[in-house]
């Protein structure tokens, strides 16, 4: 049996939609981009120019959600499948699109490079419990106009696994759908098998930017799967209740899957969120917390309850370093996340407040990914029935180490992590250097950047992208892109 | 391939069938039973202890990969002229006096006896006199005593004086172990050697026994 946690009741649920429903009706939503304002109301949605605002009414919300795909499947480069995001399918990805990156030598914060960015796609290439990549950091050596499509391009040609991403502005939306394009062939075969989910956010409380609806609606032509991630802040910019903030939330979500249905129906779309409480001491919004956790469970039973596949931030921590609190926050959400069945889990490698990313926590936290897939397979019997004879072996044999019954499951049933975990005894540790986490999980890091192996994509594929790449560049005022000696 | 690689991979994959073919087909091609020995037994437990000391293998796939070897080994040995026949280690082994856990001394006798080691285990609750008279009767190279309580620790001590004053101290060898065990107290002792887990017990007897395998 699967274990899974529930927070809300199917009548709680119904209720919060209806809410949201009228929320959206009566108040509306403001958007300040004209092509999806032209969408909406060419299907009857009221605009009200003078406030900038859509007001959206039920019968569009029904008919995006009967277009709405119930799941979708990523693809890596080469074209198998990674992803497939149904039901209680639970699959990982780095939190994505931090400013910062960890030291390891200095801890100390510091903006990252090219350099940084390969090792990290070199390490996601092997991770094995964290199935998607993401465009985890900026780098700060190229200028900032390139800066997303520059850490896609990277991606693409260092880990083969599909990337959750973004655009950061309207116009860099086109390269990078032509670098995926690129890889996959023609654009037909990106609509089939989807390489990417770009992060479209709306603004609390209940607007869209004219860059974001911009990016939804050139992602649904080209059907590029789409996450929202609506970030409503309990008690400072949404109700500071869980279902107050759930309302908002889902408002939120579902004026997303409305103007991205209407544009194109059937785009792939994750029901997403960062959400966040507010934390009236320090003035900020704990991605670590308990209740940002419950509301992250909760809005993905809404989305389950509308027949879409979820998505949330919420297996990182807030932590500044890779210490105590880092583990168990992520270990929490994490866990959480798995119980709850939210299909792509966002957050491993991260710190701080989504600002930072850590080498050294990408790959602790792919550990505690690999436990709670672990978790959520539970507990099933496998030739167990009738107990009797592997007793008899038991007292016959003194021990069950070689056991056939024990080979054919020891893998099955227990997850051994890797030296990150420490589970020597304490002479066996002692012996081996003392080594405090910290350290194991940069031999680790290290260990995984020697032992890389480069994808074997095309050649003529990756001359495709670098080229797109470099004529990007020179757009925007770089000659020479970094260099990307290994 | 070699039927010495062939022999050789067999024992790495813990294949006794296989093992007991191979060898065969190495002394049917009338390949010197020493060299078989050493390039297919003893080097094939060598990767198998590189692969488990890595975390490649585990506990398991070793038990097997010596039970492989010590059924090739039964067919090479009566081959041997007797004092030239490879012999392993006798080892006496039991939980101390006052002490009735055996789940660790029960691992390092089955990791022992994985290695070819000859195993005298006299269970628990051993009294001191016991590991000494049994050693001794036995023509035993190594005592190994395990203790989980720190109230029956102090029983390795005794048996150390008892060696002591029998004139043994340092012709039988002393490996203890247990939780409350550490180096520390080895030394205070005078035992030859503390081992924190039963791969480090085969470790550490073949290294007091000046051993290859």
């Amino acid at each position: 049996m699967r274990p899974t946690v529930r927070f809300l009741s199917d009548e709680l649920i119904d209720r919060i939609v209806d809410e949201a429903r009228e929320v959206l009706c009566e108040l509306g939503v403001e958007i300040r981009n004209k092509r999806a304002v032209e969408i909406l109301a060419s299907h009857g949605a009221r605009v009200d120019e003078a406030k900038g605002r859509v007001y959206i009414p039920g019968q569009l919300i029904d008919r995006a959600l009967a277009t709405v795909p119930s799941s979708f499947q990523l693809f890596d480069v080469h074209g198998n499948l990674a992803c497939d995001y149904r039901g209680y399918n639970v699959h990982f990805a780095p939190g994505s699109a931090a400013i910062n990156i960890l030291d390891y030598e200095t801890e100390e914060l510091r903006k990252p490079t090219t350099r940084d960015f390969i090792a990290f796609s070199k390490i996601m290439c092997n991770l094995k419990f964290i199935q998607a990549t993401s465009t985890a950091f900026i780098p700060a050596d190229v200028p900032q106009k390139i800066s997303d499509s520059y850490r896609l391009f990277l991606s693409l040609l260092y880990c083969e696994k599909p990337v959750v991403t973004g655009a950061f502005t309207k116009e860099s939306f086109w390269v990078m759908k032509d670098m995926q394009v690129a890889v996959r062939g023609d654009e037909k075969e990106l609509a089939e098998k989807p390489l990417t989910i770009f992060s479209c956010c709306p603004t609390s409380p209940l607007k869209w930017s004219d860059t974001t609806c911009e990016n939804l609606l050139d992602c649904a032509s080209y059907r590029i799967p789409v996450e929202f991630i609506a970030m409503p802040l309990s008690g400072f910019m949404a109700p500071v209740t869980m279902v107050g903030t759930l309302v908002q939330h889902t408002a939120e979500t579902l004026s997303g899957v409305v103007i991205g249905q209407l544009a194109s129906p059937g785009t792939p779309m994750l029901y997403g969120g960062s959400p966040a409480i507010f934390d009236v001491r320090y003035e900020t919004t704990p991605m670590g917390a308990v209740e940002t956790e419950m509301i992250d469970c909760a809005y993905n039973e809404i989305g389950k309850r509308l027949s879409m596949p979820t998505q949330a931030y919420i297996a990182f921590s807030d932590s500044k370093l890779l210490d105590a609190q880092a583990g168990l926050e992520t270990a929490m959400g994490a866990t959480l996340a798995a119980l709850s069945g939210i299909n792509s889990v966002s957050g491993p490698g991260m710190l701080d407040f989504e600002s930072a990313q850590s080498l050294e926590k990408l790959v602790l936290d792919n550990e505690i990914c690999g436990m709670v897939l672990r978790l959520v397979k539970g507990i099933s019997p496998k030739e167990d029935f009738p107990a009797m004879p592997i007793f008899h072996e038991l007292l016959h044999e003194k021990h069950l180490l070689i056991s056939k019954h024990t080979r054919k499951y020891l893998r099955e049933e227990i997850y051994f992590p890797g030296i990150t975990i420490d589970r020597a005894n304490r002479s066996r540790w002692k012996e081996e250097g003392a080594k405090q986490l910290k350290k194991r999980a940069h031999e680790e890091v290290k260990r995984l950047i020697r032992e890389y192996q480069p994808t074997v994509l095309a050649t003529e594929k990756v001359r495709g992208i670098i080229s797109l790449m470099e004529r990007e560049a020179k757009k925007n005022g770089m000659d020479h892109l970094p260099e990307r000696s290994e | 391939m070699h039927a010495i690689e062939l022999l050789k991979q067999s024992i790495i994959d813990g294949d006794e069938e296989k093992a007991s073919l191979y060898v065969n087909e190495a002394l049917a091609a009338k390949i010197d039973p020493q060299r078989i020995v050493n390039e297919a037994l003893i080097d094939g437990m060598n990767v198998v202890g590189e692969r488990f000391r890595v975390h490649e293998i585990f506990l398991p796939e070793v038990l097997l990969a010596a039970k492989a070897m010590y059924a090739a080994l039964a067919k090479i040995k009566p081959l041997f002229i007797k004092e030239k026949m490879p012999t392993r280690g006798k080892v006496v082994i039991g939980s101390v006096q006052g002490d009735l856990h055996d789940i660790g001394k029960n691992l390092v006798a089955i990791m022992l006896e994985g290695a070819g080691y000859e195993i005298i285990d006299l269970g628990t609750d051993v009294l001191p006199e016991r590991f000494v008279d049994e050693a001794v009767k036995q023509n035993a190279q190594v005592i190994g005593m395990s203790a989980l309580l720190t109230t029956t620790m102090p029983v390795m001590g005794k048996v150390m004086e008892i060696l002591k004053e029998r004139g043994l101290l340092g012709k039988i060898k002393v490996i203890i172990g247990g939780a409350p065990v550490n180096d520390d107290f080895c030394k205070e002792i005078g035992a030859d050697a503390y081992c924190y887990d039963a791969a480090n017990a085969v470790e550490t007897v073949k290294r007091l026994l000046n051993e290859r395998v």
